[in-house]
């Protein structure tokens, strides 16, 4: 068209990005790539080809890895780590601020190579992504430095093996190693294999950099390497995806004493009450569900509007959509880009198509005849029955519902297995902060939609994973105490025979929901001591767990009290223990046959002590994020804990777990030390006097081996804890895949319950949700 | 007269769009009106990374550019030659053999906008060209002189010939919360406009608020304002992305309510034609292509024009430009 024929119809036009660089750099790599393995490239093997999913042409081909490539790139950081992390804090800052540099430096090979390889918008590969991973590397580079210092208590994991998604390469590559070589870890990471361009050319900035070799190694190949990684003699595993494979990576971890984290799929809830700004809330949307062509885990995909306000936000949500420019990737005027591969675009479309419910709407674009696009969707009137609304669908369609209070906002949020993220659209304030803490997720966002920083923690919670990448909660990912653990033999209940030491029979109940309840199956054992028959404690079963979860689930308002109550409470129980100090000391002695009763009795009212001193102290962090406005990073509750207290330390075992545990607001149905059981039980005569509510505290006698998988699957219970002497471990971890609850188990080793680890079980009994709050007049 | 409606044509929309005629004040609408000035930042911070235009079809948004611009002089040192300098460059915008290498015909720009006592010289200086002359009026530009006085300049500079009227509102009236005031203020200043168009200046710079400069452009246009503006120009902050994101989301809820299309026009700090680009894609795709045409969408502006004209000469010959190789207006 002449230029005065455009003057009239005022298109835009093609506005293409050069992929010259992108391809030449390519070229010069041969177009075929190996691993990147102890500093250098492996020559190409067998593999596959990556392709532009714009055009579908071959880019490159990888080479899937092998077993003893995997093995080859493990030994290499297994090598490498102590150098690595013996290089000190300061010394590592200067690589990662070298790599930040790079890939600065290099910024727009990075931004075309990734949306030639992954299909998203040049404009976001240019403006987000690759500033985001440059970022991560600055950040870290300045947590490197300030390691010693502020983290003098941790120490690397040691190697960690890295798994990372198709839908943000790079930027998940920095998520997963900036941290990990900031705390002095090496790596073996293996991208997608529909998108491991970026990772390559990361792989020859590291050599740029001059990073030591072992400290980075890349593996490229499909879900079969990824398997190996997990399978391989690692002590981390990191991985970003889907949650059934997250799932399946818990159940291949369990009990072999690896530390997990698991950022995986989501259903975010986008709330949008009626007070909002409704045009910013419909951009945002933009930002939510056609960022990435919604590929992206915290998308925000499941619209709440109120009622009030529904007609009139879908139909301008609906102009808005007919508004985005979907097409070549690599133009510079196009909001929606190719989705990644065949195999997703067959996946969304399968599931729209499976959708019989509401009314579907999508945004009146053209679709370029080749390459994997799918326009721009919206489907109104869906009920939470509906599959759509519950289902992950990780494409460019958003579904939706209506809300008629805030109470039902959160409901409806909060209706999902997963718990990502969530935004909240309301110039209300009092509205803001009173929704956000209850939405169940690891990010909210208020006014504002996807915003994500190195400074502040990202991560999940229920079926959405676990664990925090970013800002300093994203640290405890890759380090741990210092310190060695000695192994923990088991220690089997006292026999013996004869009368009752006390004339008088007095009977051990469980004690659940504030009541003392006999046990379900109507069984009980005897409790020897060396004087003869201290008592008889019940043996609880699977209902028994039963009743003390649902006991504790429904003594949810614990989590909403103040910790100065808390607090209380705490110091309560501190104060009737001790009056009857003497008894316990007694007990212990008598059980355990040791002579030890009084001083534990003492530690265990300094832990409850000190629980309630820090109810009240154990305060979040407002991130300094880069935008005017703050990201608050509130400590929460886990909510309900399973834990099976230490064998060993009959009483103080048992409060060491229970006390920081309730302090951060938290109930927990506990199963008291199977040898030594009636320590417990008198706790909880103890715990009857000082006010705490019914439910908060649970306790179960009986066998460890028998409560553990009914604790573990559980699935309204959201972490389970296991420091008992009988070895159930991996036992645990397996069971917690289903509702992917957190889980701390001691491997078969023990915790010197002399020393006060509160700060652990704080952190333990904590979740960080990062509130972004974005402000200005 | 038949010459000169053809000639006008030539540059002018074919249809023609009938006039606001204003409805009544809407106080639950005005109140119900938010604006989030973070979300509001971010959407116009990314823009200008979302949209870009790019060889002959930049070629072609620069010449539509021209021919949006309020070429504009409002300097107490203003003379009758000065004015006709600018009238001479309105008329002929972009040298002939320029638009002749672009094969383009020869374009205006949208009108003239001077002072009151410089109509009579821009009238003549402008005549048989069908460029309307605007006039700012109404005590521009603080609007603070006696309102009879200022209902009585617009009538003054309607019957000097001014076709359109760029007028001030009273900024208190907004600052105060008082949208009775300000609805009754813009619809004297309407009516006093008869058949000239009335533009609102708003001086969003002096507003406040995002949430302010939303609840004033609604209710101007409630008293029947044909154009929105920005600023007078003479505000230490004048038109920005996120003003300009506010004000024309405000006339896309007006037409969706009431059917009637308000103008829109930008005033102060855009020079530059990049800038120009990057608010002419704001218009397409906030509010559609029928937004890019003169009758709803105006710059108020005196130096864009020569960076356009620079942009212009390097698309055709290659080569980045000299401001003096252009003729000054």
């Amino acid at each position: 068209m002449s230029i005065k024929e455009l003057f009239e119809t005022m298109e835009y036009g093609p506005a293409p990005e050069s992929a010259a660089e992108a391809l030449a750099w390519l070229v010069d790599q041969g177009d075929r790539f190996g691993h990147f393995i102890d500093g250098a490239f492996t020559a190409p093997g067998d593999g596959f080809d990556s392709r532009n999913p714009a055009t579908g042409e071959v880019l490159a081909t990888l080479t899937q890895a092998t077993q003893a490539e995997v093995d080859a790139a493990v030994a290499a950081a297994r090598k490498a780590q102590p150098k690595w992390a013996a290089l000190g804090g300061a010394g590592r800052a200067r690589y990662l601020y070298a790599i930040a540099r790079l890939l600065q430096k290099h910024s727009r090979l990075f931004a075309v190579l990734e949306t030639l390889d992954n299909g998203k918008p040049i404009r976001e590969s240019r403006d987000i992504d690759i500033p985001l991973a440059q970022r991560h590397f600055y950040y870290h580079a300045g947590m490197a430095q300030l390691m010693e210092s502020e983290l003098p208590d941790a120490e690397p994991l040691g190697v960690c093996g890295q798994i990372i998604p198709w839908n943000f390469p790079l930027l998940m590559l920095a998520w997963k190693v900036a941290p990990a070589l900031a705390m002095g870890n090496t790596v073996v990471l293996k991208p997608a294999e529909y998108t491991s361009l970026t990772a390559l050319l990361f792989a020859d900035i590291c050599q740029q950099a001059g990073v030591p070799k072992g400290v980075v190694n890349i593996v490229t190949g499909d879900g079969a390497v990824g398997e190996m990684i997990v399978a391989s003699d690692v002590d981390k595993i990191a991985f970003t995806g889907s949650t059934a494979v997250g799932r399946r990576i818990r159940e291949a971890t369990a009990g072999r004493g690896l530390e997990l984290t698991l950022e995986l799929g989501g259903k975010s809830a986008y709330i949008v009450f009626d007070d909002a700004d409704i045009d910013s809330a419909i951009e945002g949307l933009v930002d939510a569900i056609w960022f990435n062509q919604g590929q992206v885990c915290c998308a925000g995909s499941r619209l709440l509007v109120q009622e009030g306000i529904a007609d009139r936000f879908h139909s301008k949500l609906r102009a808005r959509m007919d508004g985005l420019r979907l097409g070549n990737p690599l133009d510079k005027c196009i909001d929606v880009g190719a989705v990644v591969d065949p195999v997703q675009l067959q996946t969304i479309e399968r599931m729209v198509a499976s959708n019989t419910a509401g009314t579907v709407h999508q945004a009146s674009c053209a679709l370029p005849e080749n390459g994997c696009y799918y326009p721009p969707t919206l489907i109104t009137g869906l009920s939470t029955s509906d599959p759509l609304m519950q289902e992950e669908i990780f494409g460019p369609v958003l579904v939706s519902t209506t809300f008629r209070t805030p109470a039902e906002a959160v409901e409806l949020a909060n209706n999902t297995r997963y718990g990502l993220a969530a935004t909240v659209w309301t110039e209300n304030v009092n509205l803001a902060f009173d929704i956000a803490p209850k939405l169940v997720a690891g990010v909210v966002w208020v006014n504002a939609t996807n915003l994500f920083d190195a400074a502040a923690g990202f991560g999940g919670v229920r079926e959405s994973g676990f664990g925090r990448e970013g800002g300093w909660e994203g640290l405890a990912a890759y380090t741990r105490p210092k310190g060695k653990c000695k192994a923990l033999a088991r220690i089997e209940p006292a026999t013996g025979q004869g009368a009752p030491v006390d004339p008088i029979d007095r009977t051990a109940k469980l004690y659940v929901g504030g009541k003392q309840a006999r046990p379900d199956g109507g069984y009980s054992r005897p409790v020897w001591g060396k004087s003869g028959l201290l008592g008889h404690v019940g043996l609880a079963n699977r209902k028994d767990v039963r009743n003390a979860v649902e006991a504790a689930a429904g003594a949810a308002g614990w989590a909403k009290t103040t910790g100065h109550l808390r607090a209380q409470i705490l110091y309560y129980i501190g104060e009737n223990l001790s009056a009857r100090a003497e008894e316990f000391a007694h007990r212990i002695d008598a059980m355990t046959g040791k002579r030890g009763g009084a001083q534990e009795v003492e530690a265990s009212i300094q832990r409850l002590f000190t629980a309630a001193a820090w109810a009240d102290k154990y305060d979040g962090q407002v991130h300094g994020v880069p935008i005017r406005g703050v990201a608050l990073a509130m400590k929460e509750p886990v909510g309900v804990i399973g834990a099976l207290c230490a064998d060993e330390a009959p009483l103080l075992g048992l409060v060491s777990v229970m006390a920081p545990a309730i302090a951060m607001g938290n109930r927990v149905v506990l199963a008291a030390s199977e040898p030594y059981p009636l320590a417990a039980t008198d706790f909880y005569q103890i715990l009857d006097t000082s006010d705490v509510p019914a439910g908060v505290v649970n306790i179960l006698t009986g066998s460890h081996g028998e409560l553990a998988k009914p604790l573990a699957s559980h699935l309204n219970v959201d972490a389970v804890w296991s420091f008992s002497s009988t070895d159930l471990s991996a036992e645990i971890e397996r069971a917690a895949a289903g509702n992917l609850k957190r889980t701390w188990v001691n491997n078969a080793t023990s915790l010197d319950w002399g020393v006060d680890h509160s700060k652990r079980f704080l952190q333990a009994a904590t979740e960080i949700k990062n509130i972004w709050v974005p402000y200005g007049e | 007269m038949e010459t000169q409606s053809l000639e006008r044509t030539a540059h002018l929309p074919q249809v023609t769009e009938p006039r606001n005629p204003g409805m009544e004040l809407d106080l639950d609408w005005v109140r119900a009106v938010q604006a989030n000035t973070s979300a509001i930042e971010r959407r116009a911070a990314t823009l200008p990374g979302r949209r870009s235009v790019k060889r002959d079809y930049q070629a072609a948004w620069l010449l539509k550019a021209i021919t949006l611009i309020d070429l504009t002089t409002l300097s107490g040192d203003d003379t009758v030659g000065r004015v006709r300098r600018l009238c001479a460059k309105a008329r002929q915008p972009v040298a002939p053999a320029l638009l002749d290498a672009l094969g383009m015909g020869p374009i205006t720009t949208g009108a003239v906008c001077v002072y009151h006592d410089m109509i009579e010289t821009a009238v003549e200086a402008l005549e048989g060209t069908g460029i309307p002359v605007a006039a700012v009026s109404t005590g521009f530009p603080a609007g603070l002189s006696p309102f009879h006085l200022r209902v009585a300049e617009i009538g003054e500079s309607v019957a000097a010939g001014a076709e359109e009227i760029d007028i001030v509102i009273s900024r208190r009236h907004v600052l105060t919360g008082d949208w009775q005031a300000l609805y009754d203020e813009m619809k004297a200043f309407r009516a006093a406009c008869g058949h000239a168009h009335v533009k609102a200046i708003l001086a969003t710079g002096e507003l406040g608020s995002l949430r302010n400069v939303a609840r004033a452009s609604l209710v101007c246009m409630m008293a029947g304002a044909d154009f929105i503006k920005t600023s007078t120009g003479k505000e230490s902050v004048n038109a920005t992305l996120p003003v300009s994101l506010v004000m024309i989301r405000a006339i896309r809820d007006y037409y969706d309510r009431t059917g009637y299309r308000v103008g829109y026009k930008p005033a102060g700090g855009i020079s530059k034609a990049k800038d120009a680009l990057v608010y002419l894609s704001l218009m397409k795709d906030e509010l559609g292509d029928r937004w890019l045409q003169p009758d709803l969408f105006r710059f108020g502006a005196s130096s864009l024009l020569g960076d356009i004209e620079r942009q212009l000469e390097h698309h055709v010959t290659g080569a980045y430009s000299a401001g003096y190789r252009h003729a000054v207006g």
